[in-house]
């Protein structure tokens, strides 16, 4: 099930500078995992005891998945998937 | 060294000003790979604060497509502190996240929402690392130049655009 994941330049190193990459998942839970097989290091930047960071914002189809379930929001083929560091600050 | 146009330090200040005693942020964004400030793009801070900004995730996602499509980055991104010196925090630090974008801070401290001079700083941070920069605010951008780095261009590749 392939799901087009947006990679934000800060986090190409670990896709050999790819701005997006192919994974499958049928939850973004599940997406994440199969990412981190193929690019170790990613998850740890992503997830957070257990949770989404705080500062990053992932989009399902331009919807924030804060609004679609966080990490069990669903996936189908051919959704895209956007992963975009909050820009914020004190 | 960052260099800006008149008219966008201007609007950046402006949008400081504007916004005080909350925190103003945005971004300036140019070609890709160009280190050009060229558009400015005031945004909405989510957290409406004196103390914090952030950017909507929602405006964020936007922005971020809107670039994209203009083969955009964003050269500076750019916020106010309202109370204390246009200095990077500790929070600013920790979530800079664009390790090639200029990070300017504003102090609007001294006068407010009034007339009068301000702060204006610029920074790179790159994996916690501050590094204070020149401004330099010419009236306009020098002409664009063939970008060196991009042997596409430089050889007159016909299907370089």
């Amino acid at each position: 099930m392939p799901v087009e994941v947006r990679i934000p330049t800060i986090l190409r190193t670990y896709t050999d500078d790819q701005k997006s990459v192919q994974a499958s998942g049928s939850s973004l839970s599940a997406l994440i995992d199969d990412l981190e097989a193929s690019h170790p290091g990613l998850k740890g930047r992503l997830i957070e005891n257990g949770d989404l960071r705080r500062f990053v914002n992932v989009y399902v189809n331009d919807e924030d998945v804060r609004f679609l379930g966080g990490l069990e929001a669903p996936l189908t083929d051919g959704d895209q998937v956007v992963v975009l560091p909050a820009v914020a600050g004190g | 060294m960052l260099i800006l146009d008149r008219a966008t330090y201007d609007g950046i200040v402006a949008h400081a000003k504007r916004d005080h005693p909350d925190e103003a942020c945005g971004v300036v964004a140019g070609p890709e790979g160009s280190d050009r400030p060229e558009r400015l793009v005031e945004m909405v801070n989510a957290a409406g604060s004196p103390t914090f900004y952030e950017f909507d995730s929602t405006d964020l996602l936007a922005l971020y497509r809107d670039m994209d499509a203009r083969d955009e980055e964003p050269v500076v991104v750019y916020h106010s502190h309202t109370a204390t010196e246009a200095y990077p925090s500790r929070t600013d630090i920790g979530l800079a996240m664009e390790p090639r974008a200029h990070y300017v801070l504003v102090s609007t401290r001294e006068h407010g929402n009034n007339q009068g001079p301000v702060e204006f700083r610029s920074y790179r941070i790159v994996d916690g690392e501050v590094t204070e920069e020149d401004v330099t605010v010419v009236d306009s951008l020098p002409a664009e130049h063939p970008i060196a780095t991009n042997p596409a261009t430089s050889q007159g590749d016909p299907d370089a655009r």
